[in-house]
C-alpha cells in the first residue's frame, strides 16, 4: 500500500476541503455521507427548510378554495394540487434531514418563526381568480427557480427538485386556464382577472429576492453551485416567459416601464417597491400572522392522530414479541 | 396540551418504487411513519400520486448498512486495471459479426 493511501495518515480538514472543493469544480454531487464544509451545510439547511415550508404554507391559500371553486372538475384540479404542495414539502423536509437536522426541529422553527418561508403567501387571495394568478404567476416564479436547483450540487436536493419540477407543469397550467376561462367570459369576469394579476404580478417577480447587489449571500451559494444563476437573472428570464402569455390571454402587466428592449434582447421593467418586500418579510404582510396561527393549530390539532398511531405501532409490536 | 409540547419522533422509512413490471425497486426518496403499514401506505400517497409505480417496499432507514465514504476510493479500485472484464478491451475481433 501506498504511502498516499495508508489509513494511518488520516486526512486533515484541509485535504478534505480540497477534496470537497474539487467535486465542486468537477460539477460531481455532494452526498449526505461526504465530508462538507459547515457553512455550505448551514446555508443547505436554511434553504432547503424555507423551501420546504414555504410549499407546506403555500397550501393555506388553495386550500381556502376548494370548496368554492366553481365546479366539481376544479375541485378536483385545486385539490390535487394542493395535495402535490404538501408532498414537495415532505421531500425537502426528507432531503433536509439528511444534513442532520431533525423533522421535529425544523417544524419547530417554523412555528416559532424562527425560520421563514416564502414572502409570497403572506398575502391574500380574496377572489377566485387568485388560483389563476397563484398557478400561473406564484407556480411559474417557483419554476423558473427551481429548474436550474435541479442541478443543485447537493444530491438530495437536486433529486428532490427534479420530481417537484415534473410535478409544477400542471399547476401553471392549471392557473393560466382560470384566467383564460375569465378572460373568455363576460365583462365582469374580465375585470376579476386584470384585477387579480395587477395585486400578483410584482409580488410574483419579488419571489426572486432582492436584487443582486442586496444579495450578499449569492455569491458564495453559486460558487457552491447551490444556485446556478443570479436572482436578477431569473427575475428577467421569468419577465421575458410572462408577457407573450399575459398578451395571449389579454390581460395587462401593470408596469408602466415593461417595454421590449431591441439591444438588450429582453424585456425592460420597472423598480420594484423593496421596502414593501422587507415589510411583508418582517411580519407585516396581509396574512403573517393568519397562516402561521392556522399552521401551529393544524400541527396541534393532529396531535392525537400522531400519539395513537406510535401507540398502536408500539402495542403491535410487543404483541407481536409476545407471540414469537 | 400536552399532546402538542410531546415529542413524537416517527422512525424513518427508504422507500423503493417499482415503476413497471420487469423493472427493480429503485429508491423513491424517504417519509416518516409509525409503522411499516403506514409506511406504505404513505408511500403511496406520497411517491406514486401519477401511476409512477406497481409496487412499493419500504426498509426502516435504520436497518441499512452503508459501505465506508471515506473510503471509497481504495475500497472501489479493484476493478480499475481490470478492462479485461469489458467487451470492448477485445478489439482484435472487433470486425467479426454476430460477436
Ligand atoms: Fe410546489
Ligand atoms: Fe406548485
Amino acid at each position: 500500500m501506498s504511502a498516499a493511501t495508508s489509513p494511518t495518515a488520516s486526512p486533515s480538514e484541509a485535504s478534505k476541503l480540497a477534496a470537497f472543493d474539487a467535486l465542486i469544480a468537477e460539477n460531481q454531487r455532494i452526498e449526505p455521507s461526504d465530508w462538507m464544509p459547515e457553512a455550505y451545510r448551514k446555508t443547505l439547511v436554511r434553504q432547503m427548510s424555507q423551501h420546504a415550508h414555504s410549499e407546506i404554507i403555500g397550501m393555506q391559500p388553495e386550500g381556502n378554495w376548494i370548496t368554492r371553486a366553481p365546479s366539481l372538475k376544479r375541485k378536483a384540479i385545486l385539490m390535487a394540487k394542493v395535495q402535490d404542495e404538501a408532498g414537495h414539502g415532505l421531500y425537502l423536509y426528507s432531503a433536509t434531514e439528511t444534513l442532520g437536522i431533525t423533522r421535529d426541529e425544523m417544524l419547530d422553527q417554523l412555528h416559532t418563526g424562527k425560520a421563514k418561508y416564502s414572502s409570497i403567501f403572506n398575502y391574500l387571495a380574496p377572489s377566485w381568480a387568485d388560483m389563476g394568478s397563484i398557478g400561473w404567476l406564484v407556480d411559474g416564479a417557483a419554476i423558473a427557480n427551481q429548474v436550474p436547483l435541479c442541478r443543485a450540487s447537493y444530491g438530495p436536493y437536486g433529486r428532490a427538485m427534479v420530481r417537484i419540477c415534473k410535478e409544477e407543469s400542471f399547476h401553471q397550467r392549471q392557473g393560466f386556464e382560470i384566467l383564460l376561462a375569465l378572460m373568455n367570459g363576460t365583462e365582469a369576469q374580465q375585470r376579476m382577472a386584470q384585477e387579480s394579476v395587477d395585486r400578483w404580478y410584482a409580488p410574483a417577480l419579488m419571489m426572486f429576492g432582492p436584487p443582486d447587489a442586496e444579495s450578499p449571500n449569492s455569491q458564495q451559494s453559486m460558487a457552491w453551485k447551490i444556485k446556478r444563476f443570479s436572482n436578477d437573472d431569473l427575475r428577467q428570464r421569468f419577465v421575458d416567459m410572462i408577457v407573450p402569455q399575459a398578451e395571449f390571454l389579454g390581460v395587462t402587466l401593470p408596469d408602466p416601464d415593461l417595454r421590449w428592449n431591441e439591444d438588450r434582447g429582453h424585456y425592460d421593467f420597472g423598480e420594484l417597491d423593496w421596502d414593501e418586500f422587507y415589510a411583508v418579510l418582517r411580519g407585516s404582510g396581509q396574512a403573517n400572522a393568519l397562516r402561521l396561527a392556522k399552521r401551529r393549530a393544524a400541527h396541534d390539532e393532529g396531535a392525537w392522530v400522531r400519539e395513537a398511531a406510535r401507540a398502536y405501532a408500539e402495542r403491535a409490536a410487543s404483541s407481536e414479541r409476545l407471540a414469537s | 396540551m400536552t399532546g402538542a409540547e410531546r415529542r413524537e419522533t416517527w422512525p424513518l422509512w427508504e422507500v423503493f418504487v417499482r415503476s413497471s413490471r420487469g423493472l427493480s425497486h429503485v429508491h423513491a426518496g424517504s417519509l416518516h411513519a409509525p409503522d411499516a403499514e403506514l409506511a406504505v401506505r404513505n408511500a403511496r400517497d406520497l411517491y406514486t400520486r401519477r401511476s409512477e409505480g406497481v409496487s412499493i417496499w419500504v426498509v426502516p432507514a435504520s436497518a441499512i448498512t452503508a459501505s465506508d465514504p471515506d473510503e471509497k476510493d481504495a475500497y472501489f479500485e479493484s476493478p480499475r486495471g481490470k478492462d479485461f472484464r469489458r467487451a470492448t478491451y477485445y478489439t482484435a475481433s472487433e470486425s467479426v459479426p454476430h460477436l
